[in-house]
């Protein structure tokens, strides 16, 4: 569908306010780094030597949750090529959470385990070896004793005020501002209840997806001649990874220098600042470039994927179709550290009810800890499963009343001036007609009351 | 074991080089011929980056020991254009949107490529085939099966010569 | 073998920016002696195409052709801080700190070009394709060259600009839940036909037809690349992937590309889209973040089209074919629907 592109913009929609003469925008330009693309002369992170450079292999836990008795790496030291093996004794501000600079606290993830695992595949020591098969078989050979402690691996369950609390504020709920979730509310949705014809209650489940980008999150530390460390690195985010690598080295940010910029596809994998800490630490005890990367199973099962999210939908709804309330309560997966999933349960609960105005809203929303790997940012973050959960609703609502979904959507679509549940007015709304865009694409007629409906004013 | 030389020709280039045991082509085409484009995206023949032709034959160089490429003809992405020309499939990648990130280009491209050196004309059922083994994270494939269709037909135009 | 199919709708928006905001971006741009602008950023391009995006922002401001805008990202001691490639933000944070760059440096482009042709620099435009002319009259013209040989020769001047682009922190009411979350929202309504296979429980998707309206197609090629991987990956999403497929459960994680399921080029649909343009008040050129929302609407549409094929609702993703065969026998113990 390449060529015609252009010619599929809709200028007869919202034609006044899209008029405009541009020259440079606009324009199927082609993307100015495909020739570089093809001819693979793009240069990726990785795509530098540089002579001397060890590599990293990370021990990790086998448990999902144990204290840690002891670590032995004298097997692990004794195979040939290995340099140095990091644990957290080396690094320097060793708790850390990534969204300190915007005021998420606290401090609750160890860039290496002190005497606690989390999560199965949580790093616990960093093996740097002249080759990645040296560093490899030793970091096999690194001993960790365990002693289990239960896991708590379902959300619901979790919650429970008898849970057993994994973290050290006793509980497994991420505190906002004193309270164990977050809330928005509009309206009076327990009246409203009492008022409507149909009640539909129903729940939604996720599971951790993995962003798979083709190219492993990974970085390259360098030693510079000035006590500088050049980074490269695939982050997505260059001058975050800076701020929160000198924070966790305890080194002067100007030590710390960040190049990158090109990418083998991030989708949010590349946001958590998870390699650069360790691989600068390893070039600051050897002096020597080091190389941290994933492997492709370390990406899948260690990197932090998409949260599992539950979420459960209560609808009342009025026989004419009007959603006058709906109750949402969501829960997060945030597995076992922060990361950036406080951040995003708070965008989930902004994005509800979905793009539809409903005059009596309440909205709850958990971000629950496990023993599984920290969930993080996603292409959708905290909107994706919303989505799927309110779409599918709305689905049985029409169902349930024997409306046709693009009229009931119409009906109860939000637009511009109405207020959202988080009291903000909505502007720009376009709701109404990219569905009636999408039915005519498809042939499917609307009846005239519904084909003359606009954002811009209601009716 | 010791280090033993390999010799094979690289884009038409002799190379001799000095080969650990249980090298794998990916990375001695990497480090010890700085033949970036081709790219390790999972080094356990997953994911198709790494695709190169040794002999004319399509193979992962992440799968491949070094050292079995002795008096072999190998072909990467590098070798692709001509005199600084790109080739066909080249071409149709830039103009049907085909790379994003860019990163599973290089082993799509040689993936195509040895479909159409077979197969000049091939059907749509016969590019899926050829890409099957080649993972793309951000286009959605329809633009990179466009453009292997694109740039058979733009190689179908061509003198045989050019071709 | 029983092939049933079906049809199903979902309308979503999506939220540009990062979430509550105080996400700043910041943009430099200086103009080369021989008339050529260095675009100079840190962020990041993943591969959706902010470095071409970016490029097209820049030219269209500056008044000059795109292939004299050079972009130079991302290096931390050279670029000005940007927060990140994320949130649907980068088009309209970055392309916003660019637009008050560029200005910046247009308005001293015209002004070393008025010197030069002796107007006043309200008097004169840009062409586009590198020349800057007194409006209304034929013929008196400089080249973006000659004002930039001008700049740094003649007058000792930079042709340059600084540019930067926040929204300010919101601070949710915790009482209420009140907050300013975004900059704008974005819209799509996707249909999705889908085949059951009501033995094998195997899910086609045979077509995906949406409406995306994205404030403005800065770049429409771009736009289509988002569309068609989007909604790709929100397929697979629907039917596919996960990393914990017996959730909560940790057992049986996939660890390479052959366990960690992803539709390949023989499973994917037709598609067909359009697009509509509503500006955004606050975005550059009105345009609005869509490369995240691309992905989310194909996912309730595929599982309502499951529904309205063979009657059962599968409400846990992905949709495989066990859940969906379990489902499928559960329903034909118990009378359907
Ligand atoms: S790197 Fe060779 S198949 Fe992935
Ligand atoms: S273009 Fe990014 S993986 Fe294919």
């Amino acid at each position: 569908m390449s060529a015609d592109i252009t010619a599929r913009i809709r200028e007869d929609i919202f034609a006044a306010e899209r008029a405009g003469v541009f020259r440079a925008v606009g324009r199927a330009l082609p993307r100015i780094d495909a020739r570089a693309h093809v001819s693979g002369s793009t240069r990726y992170y990785a795509d530098r030597s540089f002579p001397g450079l060890l590599h990293v292999v990370m021990a990790r836990s086998e448990r999902h949750h144990a204290l840690i008795g002891g670590i032995d790496l004298s097997a692990a030291e004794a195979v040939k090529g290995v340099v140095r093996i990091l644990t957290h004794k080396d690094v320097p501000n060793n708790w850390y959470t990534i969204l300190k600079l915007i005021g998420m606290g606290p401090d609750e993830e160890p860039v290496l385990a002190e005497d606690r695992v989390l999560y199965r595949g949580e790093p616990v020591a960093a093996v740097l070896a002249e080759t990645a098969d040296a560093a490899r078989e030793a970091a096999g050979k690194v001993r960790i004793a365990y002693e289990d402690l239960p896991a708590v691996l379902d959300i619901e369950a979790a919650m429970l005020t008898d849970a057993s609390a994994i973290k050290p504020h006793g509980s497994n709920l991420f505190i906002y501002d004193g309270r164990d979730h977050f809330h928005v509310h509009c309206g009076d949705t327990e009246a409203a209840f009492c008022e409507v014809e149909h009640i539909l209650e129903h729940s939604y489940q996720s599971s951790p997806i993995e962003h798979a980008p083709v190219e492993t999150t990974g970085a390259i530390a360098v030693p510079e001649p000035n006590g500088r460390y050049s980074i490269h690195s695939n982050t997505q985010a260059a001058f975050f990874t800076l701020d929160n690598a000198a924070l966790i080295l305890g080194v002067p940010f100007r030590h710390l220098r960040v190049i990158g910029g090109t990418v083998g596809g991030g989708f949010g994998g590349k946001v958590d600042v998870i390699v650069e800490p360790i691989a600068v630490l390893g070039a600051m005890r050897t002096g020597r470039p080091v190389k941290y990367a994933f492997s492709r199973e370390e990406e899948m099962q260690v990197s932090s994927p998409r949260a599992a999210e539950r979420i459960r939908i209560k609808d009342g709804v009025m026989a004419d179709g009007r959603i006058i309330a709906r109750d949402v309560r969501i829960l997060v997966d945030a597995g076992a550290y922060s990361r950036h999933s406080p951040y995003g349960t708070i965008k989930a609960a902004a994005h509800m009810p979905g793009p539809y105005t409903v005059p009596n809203v309440t909205i709850n929303a958990w971000c629950v800890y496990t023993n599984r790997t920290p969930s993080s940012a996603m292409r959708g973050f905290g909107v994706t499963i919303g989505d799927f959960a309110v779409e599918v609703q709305m689905d049985r609502i029409a169902r349930l009343l024997g409306r046709d979904p693009f009229e009931l959507r119409l009906q109860n679509a939000y637009r511009d001036g109405e207020m959202k549940p988080h009291r903000k007015k909505v502007e720009g709304a376009a709701l109404v007609e990219v569905v009636q865009a999408a039915a005519e694409r498809i042939g499917h007629s609307l009846p005239p009351e519904y084909r003359a409906m606009s954002s811009s004013r209601k009716g | 074991m010791r280090s033993s030389f390999v010799s094979f020709t690289l884009n038409g280039e002799e190379k001799e080089l000095l080969i650990a045991p249980g090298q794998r082509l990916v990375d001695v085409l990497r480090e010890q011929c700085g033949a970036m484009g081709t790219r390790n995206g999972c080094g356990q023949g997953g994911c198709g980056a790494c695709t190169v032709h040794v002999d004319a034959v399509p193979m992962l160089s992440c799968l491949v020991l070094a050292e079995l490429a002795e008096g072999c003809d190998i072909l990467t992405i590098e070798g692709a254009a001509r005199d600084r020309t790109l080739h066909a499939l080249q071409e149709a990648f830039v103009a049907e949107a085909a790379t994003q990130c860019g990163f599973c280009t290089a082993g799509m491209i040689m993936a195509a490529k040895a479909l159409l050196d077979r197969d000049p004309a091939p059907q749509r059922e016969a590019v899926v085939e050829a890409l099957s083994g080649n993972v793309c994270r951000c286009t959605g494939y329809e633009p990179i099966i466009a453009a292997v269709l694109a740039a058979a037909a733009m190689l179908a135009r061509l003198p045989a010569a050019a071709a | 073998m029983t092939r049933l199919r079906g049809r199903g709708i979902s309308a979503v928006n999506y939220p540009t920016g990062m979430n509550l905001g105080g996400d700043p971006s910041q943009a430099l741009i200086h103009a080369t002696t021989t008339g050529n602008f260095v675009v100079t950023l840190s962020s990041v391009d993943l591969g959706q195409g902010l470095r071409t995006i970016m490029t097209q922002i820049a030219a269209e401001v500056l008044g000059v052709p795109p292939e004299s805008v050079i972009i130079d990202t991302a290096d931390t001691d050279t670029g000005p801080h940007c927060m990140g490639t994320f949130a649907s933000r980068a088009t309209h944070r970055i392309g916003n700190a660019i637009i008050m760059a560029a200005t910046e440096a247009r308005n001293a482009l015209l002004d070393v070009a008025g010197e030069e042709l002796e107007v006043a620099a309200a008097d004169l435009e840009t062409d586009g394709d590198g020349r800057i002319a007194v409006k209304g009259v034929p013929g008196k013209s400089i080249s973006v060259l000659d004002a930039a040989l001008a700049a740094h020769f003649k007058y000792g001047r930079t042709i340059s600009g600084r540019g930067i682009y926040l929204k300010p922190r919101s601070y949710p009411d915790f009482e209420t839940g009140a907050m300013d979350p975004d900059s704008c929202q974005a819209h799509a309504c996707t249909i999705a036909e889908v085949e059951v296979d009501t033995e094998t429980g195997e899910v086609r998707v045979l077509k995906l037809t949406s409406a995306y309206e994205i404030g403005r197609a800065l770049n429409p090629m771009m736009v289509e690349q988002q569309i068609v991987g989007g909604s790709w990956m929100g397929m697979s999403h629907a039917l596919y992937e996960t990393t914990e497929p017996y959730y909560p459960d940790r057992a049986h994680g996939p660890v390479d590309f052959a366990e960690y399921l992803m539709p390949g080029p023989a499973d994917i649909p037709q598609y067909d889209a359009v697009i509509l343009e509503r500006p955004s008040a606050s975005g550059p050129f009105g345009a609005k973040g869509i490369g995240e929302m691309t992905a989310n609407s194909p996912i309730p549409a595929i599982a309502n089209a499951i529904f309205d094929a063979c009657g059962v609702r599968i409400d846990e993703l992905p949709i495989t074919p066990e859940k969906l065969l379990r489902a499928l026998d559960a329903a034909a113990v118990a009378p359907r629907r």
